[in-house]
């Protein structure tokens, strides 16, 4: 039997990209599938969790399709990738949308690039955060292997994550301010970036997170 | 600032195949928009941009499956325009592959478009279009409408306040055309650019009149452009992606090289 990554589907944007960049790194007795099912993730090899629009509305579409005790075990047990959106509702609460309680996997809250406290570090500098930026590795992890560091990944975002706890940063990356651009603890591996959009480095990180075993 | 400026090469694509010819002495089916984008890919383009000038609404589903098909194999950003006119033509955008979704005349018939769009999708897949045309005189200080039509129906509407007022209803990005330059390779309209850059919180990028990489660079420096959009250059293989990209980075500008 064919061990499966599972693509949470709840919603929230195009997961046609992140599938198909998939299905281009894994492995012969591997499977890519696209699912909303609850038991297809918690019997997932591993799991991939993007996420694309506001926060509060991949919160309410979790907990509408009753898939974020799911999502949260496959957090705590097996390989798993949030990816942008998917990367921020991990957090304990988001400022976007006049305020949002996430998914609280981790302290920490989710920021504005445009908070009035930005005003004169941020000035000139659009909004959303778009392009392709660099990112600093923080720590070692098997998902930076044949991965050049500082190399740059593609963004598109108007908020970021500020983890409590900084042994989590796993990448940084300078946009007026150096956010965190990744997130490392146990199996869980999370970017701010698209790796589905960023070429050869984003390939190379969908195939190293495949190969993963979950552990640092 | 470490974020880089971006070379976005666009595509025209009638009823599924790349025109205005792009020739590459090594590409298989130059009409084929998988086999150029992927060389645009491998060339190191940040960014592709298909515009759709398909005239028959029958065969508006073509430019669907191009993307399916681009977007299964290659992986950078990808957007998509021309006769986007409804909330469910961009979701079928989106939804075959495409990261953003530019609206032009839709927009100006219809603002409030914009607005739906961006609530259903996000600001970050919506690209307002603009082509804007210079229409003050020699010794009025400058100013520029919005023009319909590829550049022949005047609106009347301020090209800066409606640059604005697309970003206030949500526009993620603004890929502005000049429609004094487009086709002319003399360089971007840089007053316009820099005007409208200025003006918005989000980026621009620039088009219209592309002819050297030194045009490219102008755009960035002197227009300040977020990235810059051309055709021609890339697609005759005046110039490879790399060959300008290398350029702009001797210039002093952020490249991802």
């Amino acid at each position: 039997m064919s061990s499966t990554v599972v693509v949470v589907d709840y919603g929230m944007g195009n997961l046609r990209s992140v599938s198909k960049a998939l299905e281009h790194v894994v492995s012969a007795n591997q499977r890519v599938i696209i699912s909303s099912d609850a038991d297809e993730i918690a019997n997932a090899e591993r799991v991939v969790f993007p996420g694309q629009g506001a926060a509060r509305d991949c919160m309410k579409q979790l907990k509408a399709l009753q898939l974020d005790a799911v999502v949260l075990q496959a957090a705590s047990e097996k390989p798993f990738l949030g990816i942008c959106m998917g990367m921020q509702v991990l957090m304990a609460h988001s400022e976007e949308n006049q305020g949002i309680d996430c998914m609280n996997l981790y302290a920490g809250n989710v920021c504005a690039f445009a908070d009035e406290s930005l005003r004169s570090t941020m000035q000139g500098l659009k909004i959303p955060h778009m392009g392709w930026n660099r990112v600093l590795h923080k720590q070692p992890h098997p998902l930076w292997h044949a991965i050049p560091d500082n190399n740059r990944f593609y963004f598109v975002h108007s908020y970021y994550v500020t983890p409590e706890d900084k042994m989590l940063m796993a990448g940084t990356t300078d946009y007026g301010i150096n956010f965190t651009s990744v997130i490392a603890s146990k199996n869980v591996f999370a970017t701010q970036f698209h790796p589905e959009k960023s070429a050869h480095d984003g390939l190379q990180l969908l195939k190293n997170f495949c190969r993963w075993n979950g552990q640092v | 600032m470490s974020l880089a400026k971006r070379i976005i090469p666009c595509l025209d694509v009638d009823n599924g195949r790349v025109v205005k010819g792009v020739q590459f002495v090594d590409i298989r089916d130059a009409g084929n928009p998988v086999d150029v984008a992927r060389r645009y890919d491998e060339e190191g383009a940040d960014e592709i941009t298909f515009l759709d000038i398909t005239a028959s609404s029958d065969d508006r589903e073509t430019i669907v499956h191009v993307v399916e098909e681009v977007a299964n194999e290659v992986f950078i950003p990808l957007t998509v325009g021309g006769g986007i006119r409804t909330v469910d033509d961009v979701r079928r955008m989106l939804n075959a592959g495409a990261d953003k979704v530019a609206i032009n005349t839709a927009a100006v018939f219809n603002p409030e478009f914009v607005r739906q769009a961006t609530d259903k999708v996000g600001s970050q897949c919506i690209v307002v279009a603009i082509d804007a045309k210079k229409v003050s005189m020699e010794n009025e200080p400058l100013r520029w409408e919005i023009f319909t039509h590829g550049g022949r129906k005047a609106t009347g509407l301020d090209a800066i306040a409606w640059a604005k007022k697309m970003v206030d209803y949500g526009a993620g990005e603004i890929l502005l055309t000049s429609m004094d330059r487009d086709g002319t390779k003399i360089g971007f309209d840089l007053p316009l650019t820099r005007a409208i850059s200025e003006a918005v919180s989000v980026p621009v990028i620039a088009s219209g009149g592309v002819g050297t990489l030194e045009h490219l660079a102008a755009g960035v420096i002197d227009g300040l452009a977020d990235a810059v959009l051309a055709a021609s250059i890339f697609h005759f293989a005046e110039y490879s992606i790399q060959e300008a990209k290398q350029y702009m980075a001797d210039r002093g500008i952020e490249m991802r090289l």
